[in-house]
């Protein structure tokens, strides 16, 4: 590497972007006044610098004019920093003798006026060379990256990244905080536009899960914390018991039957309480694992100690049962984490307009999967709630908390569909007339306007508004006994009062009611409605803002189940591609204690938004870890006595650069 | 011949020529050591003794104070002439120090405070000071006060600083013994540790990792733990922002403290380093919340930059 021996001798490059600078920013004349600036050797323009013709300028120069510090003006670094310390590199010189100058974003896109624009370029370009010469050469380090993965939520999300990692090879943690994996896509009857069964392409990969030698699959457990960073976290999980040895049953299921209660009589949490369970139980015929749960809450043995303990019995020798186990605690290494956390549905509850909850005959789709699925409560058969009526006519109401000011206002993006979907279902089962209330039809995905266009073709009645309110009130005889559906039918531009039998919320999608507890524990961060926010909206969409933490699924925004595999894989091939490079370059803009100086006020601390900072009581100094910061400059800002500083953004660097842009030569 | 050393005072409050006295029976080491030639606080001398000297021959003028009048102007400019080095004694001179704060006014309405609208004030002919006054065919002048306060480096080249309100005793005899022993450190210095206030205190280990504030309280509104890192009880304490050196006087005697040796050399703003470092101890995570908590702290301009004001990146409130 070149280091700076004498003289300082600045090149600096005043890139066009094509008109997208040029056009506001008279480039020819920024850079003429750069070559009359202090230290600098060479100044030039040129049409796009990020071109291998531009880098190849920076490199002759450096080796021609035996220039020992670059400044770049163009667009944001986020974009070609990289590029043009690659070139800089590539010439001998350490990259971080370069400094960039966003007179694009910062300049260009947002003024009109060429002329004031244009020295605004010059303001800058003048700090950045007043800055660069002050730079230091960097040194980018090196942490391993530990090959085994966590995948936090085993819906199909959480399945197909943890099978894809595994077939690769790659030693995978699946942790699922429900009895079984599987996720909402398990409580699902049939998938959109396609109508193939749920079950039929869940379960065997469900299946696979549970026997691939490279997963450990640990349900009924929840990631209790995570400390370390990229390559290293350290993660504790917490299974909480089942009462039942996993290792030791065979799924004979046995116990279940045995049960003292020889009727399930306590809701059924994933049949959405339609149906009931006993206190062991199975959460459904293909759960997996096979290991029933003793819910604690219900089981008379917990409840009075005085249960005869009929289930033990069916165990016999197997002894997998045991009401005198406790949680355990798994502490695991892993480097990289895929968070498939899922979402949950809205409360249909919080929009009292619609009824559910106070009308009986109200249901959530949810409900509705369950309803129509042949192994729900029902057994497939769609009768109303007393269990013997079949709906002669069904409502659909569309965007249930979603698009809604009061409620959620972002789109679900799968409502629609599913709608449709039901109405197709419901359809087939009861041959019921059925009402579709929508406020856009919204089906842009591969095959889904065909599905919709069949769903026109089966009959079913499409309405456009959003319905006002369900009631029971009848205005004339042939609604009495019926639910009414009020909607403004803004297609005829008439108020219409539709009676039905049943009425179906297409309930949207939300992040779980934990989703900042679950953000915090992985260090990520959240979008305005609190779902997990991926680094990039479009060239980083799997990626956190915590490197080796990435995301799949609805838990990063509402989305299908075809989305949500092709994310899976994505975030599943991100982690490999830092495993397989077998290490991780860290930047070396960090943040770093003088050590002398520091008067151990522990201030900076409780600042690092990565917990980078630990306070090192044998000598009482604060230390940041330099392979958990991300050079944010917080703890910069906020040390009281100026003792910690950050490379690439010492004090004296970003002073001149102030100073430089500040006074007008 | 004994070093000659010069004392001199601008807009301070006494309290730098108090320290000196401080010092007891070594200020009878310290005056046998060296020539003092100027001392208005104690010995008369008259300016034109100062200019008759030759330039330079004065080895070192301690001067405690902010700059603020012509008169003061005048008279450092001269002090700079006749000595060797230069030494800014104390908060005023070294930041501004508490004549600072007049800069969040300009002289007019600091008059206006003195003379019309304090409430100590009798004054029912409206009596203001003037620069020239003429009685009896006699013509009277006094010095011109200045819109601004400034420190000592903003009128003249400093050569060192010694930090305090003011600067303990020992920080003097110190001084004094560094100047003729020859051992000076590089010209600019601060002669005081470079370190913060709470690497010397006492109740350093009480201080916990993160410290959360629901309610700032002042120090007549609580009964305070004499054992425990005050900020930890909700008393503004400025040390984690202070340079050291003062040996913790403040807090021994169970008060925060208030910031008077300034900042360390690695900060270029007082008032602002502080400022940041004590609103992230808000207890809440809801902007009204952490707003309701900081609007607690009284006069937030004075309190963080009580001392610093002319020296802080601002200088002054702009009217």
């Amino acid at each position: 590497m070149r280091e700076s021996n004498g003289a300082v001798r600045v090149g600096v490059y005043v890139c066009h972007c094509g008109s997208n600078i040029g056009a506001i920013v008279d480039c020819k004349a920024v850079a003429e006044y750069a070559a009359g600036l202090l230290h600098v050797a060479v100044a030039r323009d040129y049409k796009y610098m990020c071109s291998d013709p531009g880098q190849e300028l920076i490199q002759k120069d450096i080796e021609e004019h035996k220039l020992n510090r670059i400044v770049v003006a163009s667009c944001s670094p986020h974009l070609h920093e990289n590029t043009f310390r690659v070139a800089t590199a590539k010439a001998g010189l350490n990259p971080y003798y370069l400094t960039m100058v966003n007179i694009r974003e910062h300049d260009s896109w947002v003024h009109t006026d060429r002329a004031a624009a244009t020295e605004k370029a010059k303001d800058l370009v003048r700090g950045a060379v007043r800055r660069v010469v002050l730079q230091r050469p960097l040194e980018k380090g090196r942490v391993p990256i530990d090959p085994k993965v966590l995948v936090v939520g085993g819906g199909i999300a959480g399945i197909h990244a943890a099978l894809t990692l595994a077939n690769a090879g790659k030693k995978v943690y699946l942790v699922e905080r429900e009895p079984t994996i599987g996720g909402h896509m398990a409580m699902f009857d049939k998938t959109f536009p396609t109508l193939d069964c749920a079950a039929c392409i869940l379960t065997p990969k469900m299946s696979t899960v549970k026997n691939h030698p490279n997963i450990t699959l640990w349900t009924y457990s929840e990631v209790e914390s995570v400390s370390g960073y990229v390559g290293n976290y350290d993660v504790k999980v917490r299974r909480r018991t089942r009462y039942i040895n996993e290792d030791l049953c065979s799924g004979c299921q046995e116990c279940i039957a045995a049960c003292v209660f020889k009727e399930p009589k306590f809701p059924d949490e994933f049949n959405q309480r339609l149906g009931k369970r006993k206190p062991i139980y199975l959460p459904f015929p293909q759960a997996v694992p096979q290991t029933p749960v003793i819910d604690p809450e219900t089981c008379i043995e917990f409840k009075t100690g005085k249960c005869k303990k009929t289930c033990l019995e069916a165990c016999a020798d197997r002894h997998a049962i045991d009401f005198k186990l406790t949680d355990t605690v798994e502490e695991i290494r892993v480097g990289t984490i895929i968070v498939c956390t899922g979402f949950q549905a809205y409360d249909a509850r919080r929009s009292p307009q619609f009824g559910y909850g106070i009308y009986p005959n109200v249901y959530t789709s949810l409900e509705i999967e369950r309803l129509v699925n042949a192994a729900g409560p029902t057994a497939g058969e769609v009768v109303l709630r007393d269990g013997k009526t079949v709906p002669r006519s069904i409502g659909i109401i569309h965007c249930v908390g979603s698009r809604d000011e009061n409620a959620n206002r972002w789109c679900s993006r799968v409502c629609c569909m599913y709608s449709l979907k039901l109405a197709h279902l419901l359809k087939e089962h009861t041959d019921a007339e059925i009402f579709n209330f929508y406020i856009d039809m919204r089906t842009p995905g591969k095959s889904f306007e065909e599905f919709y266009q069949r769903l026109l073709n089966e009959g079913v009645h499409f309405i456009r508004g959003k319905v006002a309110e369900v009631t029971d009130w009848a205005a004339d005889p042939s609604e009495e006994g019926k639910l009414v559906l009020r909607v403004e039918d803004t297609l005829l531009g008439v108020v219409r009062r539709i009676p039905v039998d049943m009425v179906v919320l297409s309930v949207g999608l939300e992040p779980h009611a934990d989703a900042q507890d679950v953000r915090r524990m992985f260090n990520m961060t959240c979008s305005n409605e609190g779902f997990f926010l991926e680094r990039h909206p479009k060239l980083a969409p799997v990626n956190t803002f915590t490197d080796g933490v990435f995301l799949a699924g609805c838990c990063q925004g509402p989305k299908d189940i075809p989305d949500t595999v092709a994310q899976a894989g994505a975030a599943a091939a991100e982690a490999m591609a830092l495993i397989d490079a077998g290490y991780v370059e860290q930047e070396p803009n960090v943040a770093y204690v003088i050590e002398e100086d520091c008067s151990g006020c522990k201030t900076c601390i409780p600042m690092c938004p990565y917990s980078a900072i630990t306070f090192r009581e044998q000598d009482k100094k604060a230390e940041v870890n330099a392979v958990l910061c991300k050079g944010c400059g917080t703890c910069v800002a906020a040390c009281p006595s100026g003792s910690i500083q950050q490379r690439l953004f010492e004090d004296d660097e970003l002073f001149e650069e102030l100073e430089g842009v500040l006074i007008h030569a | 011949m004994k070093p000659k050393v010069a004392f001199y005072w601008c807009a301070s409050c006494g309290g730098c020529e108090e320290s000196s006295v401080d010092l007891g029976e070594a200020l009878l080491d310290v005056a046998e050591a060296i020539d003092i030639v100027l001392w208005p606080v104690a010995l008369d001398f008259k300016k034109h003794h100062i200019e008759a000297m030759a330039d330079g021959e004065i080895v070192a003028a301690f001067i405690n104070g902010a700059v603020r009048s012509s008169e003061q102007e005048e008279w450092v400019h001269l002090l700079r002439k006749k000595s060797q080095v230069v030494i800014a004694f104390g908060s005023c001179a070294q930041l501004g120090g508490i004549p600072g704060l007049a800069n969040f006014f300009n002289r007019a309405g600091v008059l206006e405070a003195a003379y019309r609208e304090s409430p100590s004030t009798v004054n029912p002919n409206g009596v203001f000071p003037q620069t020239v006054h003429k009685d009896n065919g006699f013509t009277l002048t006094l010095p011109v006060l200045h819109d601004t306060v400034r420190t000592l480096d903003q009128v003249i080249d400093v050569d060192y600083y010694i930090p305090g309100c003011p600067p303990t005793p020992q920080l003097l005899a110190d001084a004094v013994q560094a100047l003729l022993s020859g051992k000076l450190p590089p010209k600019g210095a601060v002669l005081a540790p470079d370190h913060a206030l709470c690497k010397d205190c006492p109740r350093r280990d009480t201080k916990p990792e993160k410290p959360m504030i629901s309610e700032f309280k002042r120090p007549h509104e609580v009964v305070i733990d004499q054992t425990q890192c005050l900020l930890n009880q909700g008393l503004l304490c400025l040390g984690p922002a202070t340079r050291s050196g003062c040996g913790a006087l403040c807090i021994e005697g169970n008060m925060p403290c208030t910031g008077c040796f300034g900042p360390t050399s690695r900060v270029r703003d007082y008032g602002a380093k502080a400022l940041s470092a004590i609103a992230s101890m808000a207890d809440s995570n809801d902007d009204a919340e952490i707003a309701a908590i900081l609007s607690k702290i009284p006069d937030p301009a004075g309190t963080f930059y009580r001392y610093s004001l002319p020296a802080s990146a601002l200088q002054r409130k702009k009217l």
